[in-house]
């Protein structure tokens, strides 16, 4: 089994998420070479063959360059598998390899199983178990589904460069919004999720985060409703946080979301969905009313 | 100039789900379905470019499914679609995303569409990937997980959203597909006035045989609910219980109630 381990490098420094899919790789027991646009100046500790092009040159999103860049790669390594993070680098670059190759490609792995890959579906809340029906296949894997694995040494260089195949102009990064408040730093959160109902729930939510000395957090869909600011918000796009105590208000437990709080020292999670993907990480799933339950606790609270 | 969007019918999450009899996908028996979450915001942004725009723009609303997904055609028709195209297929959800975006880019690859808007993934399948491969089969330039948009004279200037809150600013020419991301616009409500026009407007059938020419490049060996961890405590009844519970429980396992 050959694999080919697309990097991630963003902002002139290369990701560490680039190292799942080593630990992915390791899993499978596969060799592995990897390719990277990105600079001699921030190599991965990897002693196998790096393919590498310049960021500076290439771009760091340029899909149409990148795509013609693995397909060298490709060519020269004959891989049974290219590897990508589901990332907005790996999800937006991965199916233009597949369908360059005409590749099968199955998105967003969390697991390896017999003879197949197994994915999440229906808002994480089932698993199917997938296999590509081509001899090579394109895969992304979930952030965080595979271990980060540092295997040391200094990686062989192949330099690639390619040129021209720009249907698109990157014209620049915007830094996230300010935020006014630290999540990171609060040792209790207490979120609201879409379960709320509405936004004028909101402050019995922030009740009870008062109330256990805490601050509010927020789910995605909140924060797009405008319920919520943005500073708040817990994920992937968010805050990533890890109280002693999160509780999760009416929220399903996207991955997303997951990826943000599961690292919490103790989760209570409140939803009326027994089945909702949250219980899978909680340490106590109650199962009921959000807008019954919390002003309840609370008024226990502060009693 | 000719828009395009490509919508999917997906059950509403919050319910249970109950593998098919050929144990591959969910069995659809009991189930409520919607659109698309994040069709939502094409729809919306789609409409948004059609008022822009103004006469001599069509705005062509594109489903694949049985007869089910007619009701989330209408109701983009009553959003502000001109026209819609169904493509009939009681098999939709045995096909995978390559056969997908290679049935919708059969459709389009005569039409000449100028700007074609998908959502970023599904909520049930949510592999991403048809979206980018549709581009790829039409060879339009394309960007994904747009959470902001415009357009003038032929260029699209779109910010996608990337991890920690960045945002990446990319311009690219038409023609061109967009996949759209939450939060993207504020999708609106159909108005009772829009949903009486939307009955009047065009919805073309077309047998979904008239366009598949591509085999499955996958194969799913089973749909199934995740292993139980375990480790975690399910509480349920009375709200007055489970307060005291989890009172309980607070003092026991946690220091924020001492």
């Amino acid at each position: 089994m050959k694999t080919l381990l697309i990097g991630e490098y963003r902002e002139g420094k290369l990701l560490d998420s680039t190292y799942e899919l080593l630990g992915f790789a390791g899993q499978m027991s596969a060799e592995t070479s990897m390719l990277l646009v990105g600079s001699e100046t921030q190599l991965p500790t990897y002693s196998g063959t790096l393919y590498l092009a310049e960021a500076a040159t290439c771009g760091e999103y340029n899909p149409g360059l990148h795509k013609k860049l693995i397909l060298e790669a490709v060519q020269k390594e004959s891989p049974d598998l290219i590897v990508f993070l589901h990332s907005s680098y790996g999800w937006d670059l991965a199916p233009r390899v597949a369908a360059a190759l005409k590749a099968a490609q199955i998105s967003e792995v969390i697991a390896i199983t017999d003879g197949g890959f197994e994915v999440g579906c229906c808002n994480a809340k089932m698993r199917r178990t997938v296999k590509p029906a081509t001899a090579q296949a394109v895969l992304t894997i979930q952030a965080g589904a595979f271990p980060v694995l540092q295997s040391g040494g200094t990686p062989n260089i192949q330099k690639l460069t390619a040129a021209g195949d720009c249907t698109l102009e990157f014209v620049g990064y915007e830094p996230a919004e300010k935020k006014d408040i630290d999540l990171a730093k609060a040792e209790v959160i207490v979120s609201a999720g879409r379960g709320i109902g509405k936004k004028d729930n909101v402050p019995a939510i922030q009740a009870l985060a008062k109330a256990l000395g805490g601050e509010l957090g927020a789910s995605r869909p909140v924060v797009d409703a405008g319920w919520v600011e943005h500073s708040h918000q817990v994920g992937t796009t968010g805050q990533t946080v890890s109280p002693k105590l999160y509780v999760a208000c009416g929220i399903s437990g996207a991955i997303q979301h997951l990826a943000g709080m599961k690292k919490s020292d103790f989760i209570i999670a409140i939803n009326k969905d027994k089945d909702a993907p949250i219980g899978e990480i909680a340490d106590v799933l109650v199962v009921a009313d959000v807008m019954q339950f919390v002003p309840a606790l609370t008024a226990k609270v502060l009693r | 100039m000719k828009l395009l969007v490509c919508i999917k019918q997906v059950p509403d999450l919050e319910s249970r789900f109950k593998p098919d009899a050929a144990g591959v996908w969910y069995n659809e028996t009991d189930l409520a379905f919607r659109m698309n979450e994040y069709d939502e915001y094409a729809v919306e942004q789609a409409v948004q470019l059609r008022e822009k725009l103004g006469e001599g723009t069509e705005l062509t609303v594109l489903s694949i499914g049985p007869d089910r997904v007619v009701e989330a055609i209408k109701k983009s028709l009553a959003m502000g679609c001109d026209n819609a195209a169904h493509i009939q297929d009681q098999a939709a959800s045995a096909k995978d995303p390559w056969q997908i975006a290679s049935i919708i880019a059969a459709y389009a690859k005569d039409k000449a569409f100028d700007i074609i808007f998908t959502g970023m993934q599904s909520q049930d399948r949510g592999s991403a990937q048809v979206g980018v491969t549709i581009a790829e089969q039409l060879g339009f330039a394309c960007t994904t997980t747009i959470v902001g948009f415009d357009y003038v004279d032929g260029t699209i200037t779109a910010k996608r959203e990337l991890e920690g809150g960045i945002k990446g600013v990319v311009k690219l020419k038409t023609p061109a597909l967009v996949t759209c991301q939450l939060g993207l616009n504020v999708p609106r409500y159909p108005t009772l006035p829009n949903i009486m026009k939307a009955k009047k407007k065009e919805i073309v059938a077309i047998p979904v045989a008239d366009l598949l020419t591509e085999e499955s490049l996958t194969t799913t060996a089973s749909f199934h609910p995740p292993a139980k961890k375990g480790g975690g405590i399910v509480l349920e009844g009375d709200v007055a219980d489970l307060v005291e519970k989890v009172i309980a429980i607070l003092k026991d396992k946690t220091t924020v109630l001492r």
